[in-house]
């Protein structure tokens, strides 16, 4: 894969408030927004579908002379504000630094100047007879993209979250070992609320992998760690939130002991679900629902791909172990989704207990068509269309996935394409 | 004898890395394969992991995620492999590139320190970035930074280069200052401290007179405050 592939593999997908956009991040630095069409009265039936709207560059290579390093232009995440204005915004991020991006439109264009001709230029002033009121002409649909903050410095280590605050006013950036608060119209300094690096790095056993602001108690903030714990914390408690209200944490399955326990049970993805009540996690082989009210266990363990359980030690070795996966709710919080290995990706229903695979694909994903569910076997009795274990690709891996806040679309990133689904997803769960 | 044999195989294994993933699951008597509760590691798996930390370690900005699951995992695989009885402890942390080799020969507690100096060689590296620590807002939570915090909160600026190097104590700063460059000729030629100018020293000592020599020897023995010692210019 040439360099020029490697920039185009989507690196985050993100649905705005409303549902009306999407936006992904990609390898090479680039964000590209995608818009919902207004449905259509010819054909009523068909909803709308997502073109593109806007195209930018967000973050370009930088180079650290102290250190000698490249600081890569991967996004790793965006998130967006709520709409405010007719503008719209966004946050995006690499490994260092977060930009603040505000998107307009521009459909009208005055027309009639006094001192300059059509093309700009200054008239000649002798031409100029008689004095005219410009007018605004309608023009072809232009979106605007400007960078309006600058958020730098303020990590040391890589960036691996940013969440948006319910008072719309601040938002968290979080690293391997630090979290910082900001305020969106301020960027020459943040606020340390988490810092977990030991005194001595020698020390150091746990790294921060994900966090998220509660989506309605704007004091409240999770975050996870590389040894599977979740932190709830408190900013009315203490300024430094390095002690934690809530420790949520499984204890080991004994049974399930491996050298590979710590590894697996590794969080890289942490929601909370749109009622605030529930938390969601991923972990390598699992998806689990937490309730704020109870932190010795989860209240719902979902298997992603238990067949991997047995194939532990060469997933060490290729580094497929140490994948992030990211998950996500649906709107009701009544579904969840998670991405898999193979193009595969799967969703639980919480009160049926059913789930599906099904696989991103060109093959199967012809407009109109329904996605087919598919089937890990592991031995046994095989189907028809049944993949086996060893056949999966660990190339192929669906580690980006959102769904619409309200409505039944989903949005899969693989590698570097980006599907958009807009079947109902109820059916053919088995 | 017993490291060369182990370098060896560190290569083979080198070579096999790219090898498919098939290999390893396809042999279900592979004993790194854990199905049950683990006893024993394989030495193999043990060797995977120390390849994986020292390729992690060279990387110019290790991901640190990766670095501390791939540490805690060696520690966990060393731990439940039998005391090594017959390999000799190496007493004193190695440099970082033969760090492999010793961590293979060394005790239990050796490769505590091992592993505690580089992840200390790393928490300099990352201490001379150009991101300081963030600074204490006078937002809602309305305090400084201090109390737990292990950096020197108070002390932040905004500037990078202030801020970042205050950040692991000021013992970190001077650690990997090479101070041979501080070396002086003439403490060489007096053979008091044998540095890297050894050459150069030698060929300089010549140019002393007897008096400098005394001077120096003076203020060696206490006798005189070091004063600016006159002489050729340097």
């Amino acid at each position: 894969m040439g360099r020029r592939d490697m920039a185009d593999i989507i690196s985050t997908v993100e649905f705005n408030h409303t549902g009306e956009l999407l936006a992904t991040g990609d390898k090479g630095g680039r964000v590209v927004i995608f818009q919902r069409e207004p449905e259509s009265k010819n054909a009523p039936h068909s909803q709308g579908e997502y073109d593109v709207y806007s195209t930018f560059q967000s973050h370009e290579p930088e180079f650290d002379y102290l250190k000698s390093l490249e600081i890569e232009e991967k996004i790793n995440k965006i998130k967006w504000l709520p709409q405010q204005n007719a503008a719209h915004s966004l946050l995006s991020t690499n490994d260092k630094t977060i930009k603040l991006w505000k998107i307009t439109e521009r459909d009208k264009r005055p027309e009639g100047y006094n001192l300059k001709d059509e093309e700009g230029k200054l008239k000649d002033l002798s031409t100029v007879t008689s004095l005219q009121v410009p007018v605004l002409k309608p023009m072809d649909l232009m979106v605007e993209v400007s960078p309006r903050r600058i958020f730098a410095n303020g990590h040391t280590y890589h960036i691996n979250s940013i969440s948006v605050n319910s008072d719309c006013e601040t938002y968290m950036s979080a690293d391997d070992l630090r979290i910082n608060l900001w305020h969106l119209a301020i960027t020459d300094r943040s606020f340390n609320i988490v810092d977990i690096k030991p005194a001595n790095m020698e020390d150091l056993t746990e790294v921060i992998t994900a966090s998220e602001f509660h989506p309605h108690h704007c004091n409240l903030f999770v975050y996870s760690s590389s040894k599977g714990s979740l932190r709830l914390c408190d900013m009315r408690a203490a300024a430094l939130c390095d002690k934690h209200s809530k420790l949520f944490e499984e204890p080991e399955d004994p049974s399930n002991r491996s050298f590979f326990s710590e590894i697996i049970s590794s969080v890289s993805d942490v929601k909370f679900s749109h009622s605030g009540r529930y938390m969601l996690t991923r972990d390598y082989l699992t998806v689990k629902v937490w309730d704020l009210n109870m932190e010795a266990r989860p209240i719902e363990t979902y298997q992603v791909h238990d067949y991997l359980r047995s194939k532990l030690c060469s997933l060490y070795e290729n580094d497929c172990i140490f994948d992030k996966f990211e998950c996500a709710w649906n709107g009701s919080d009544s579904v969840i989704m998670t991405g898999a290995y193979n193009n595969f990706f799967r969703m639980f229903d919480r009160n049926t207990k059913r789930d599906v695979t099904l696989e991103a694909s060109r093959e199967s994903s012809k407009p109109r068509a329904v996605l087919k569910p598919r089937r890990v076997c592991v031995g046994g009795k095989r189907r028809r269309d049944d993949i086996s274990v060893d056949s999966l690709d660990f190339t192929k891996k669906i580690l980006h996935t959102a769904w619409h806040p309200a409505e039944n679309i989903i949005a899969i990133a693989a590698t570097n394409n980006l599907y958009i689904f807009q079947d109902k997803v109820n059916s053919d769960m088995h | 004898m017993l490291s060369k044999g182990l370098k060896r195989k560190r290569e083979e294994e080198e070579e096999k890395e790219p090898l498919a993933v098939d290999a390893w699951w396809l042999d279900p008597g592979h004993a790194s394969v854990a199905q049950a509760p683990p006893a024993v590691a394989s030495s193999s798996l043990f060797d995977l992991s120390v390849l994986k930390l020292h390729h992690s370690l060279q990387q110019s900005e290790p991901d640190l995620r990766h670095l501390v699951l791939v540490v805690n995992t060696l520690r966990r695989i060393q731990a439940s492999m039998a005391p090594a009885a017959a390999l000799p402890p190496v007493p004193s942390p190695p440099a970082a590139p033969s760090v492999a080799d010793n961590l293979l020969a060394s005790s239990d507690a050796a490769l505590s320190a091992s592993m505690a100096s580089l992840l200390e060689d790393l928490s300099h590296i990352e201490g001379l970035s150009q991101a300081p620590q963030p600074l204490a807002d006078e937002g809602p939570p309305g305090r400084g930074i201090g109390g737990a915090a292990p950096s020197l909160g108070a002390l932040d600026l905004l500037g990078p280069a202030t801020g970042c190097l205050l950040d692991d104590g000021l013992e970190g700063l001077f650690e990997d200052i090479d101070t041979s460059m501080y070396d002086n000729e003439l403490w060489a030629s007096e053979g008091l401290k044998p540095g890297p100018e050894d050459g150069p020293g030698k060929e300089e000592a010549p140019e002393l007179d007897e008096a400098e020599l005394d001077y120096l020897m003076d203020v060696l023995v206490g006798t005189q405050a070091l004063e600016r010692p006159p002489g050729p210019g340097r």
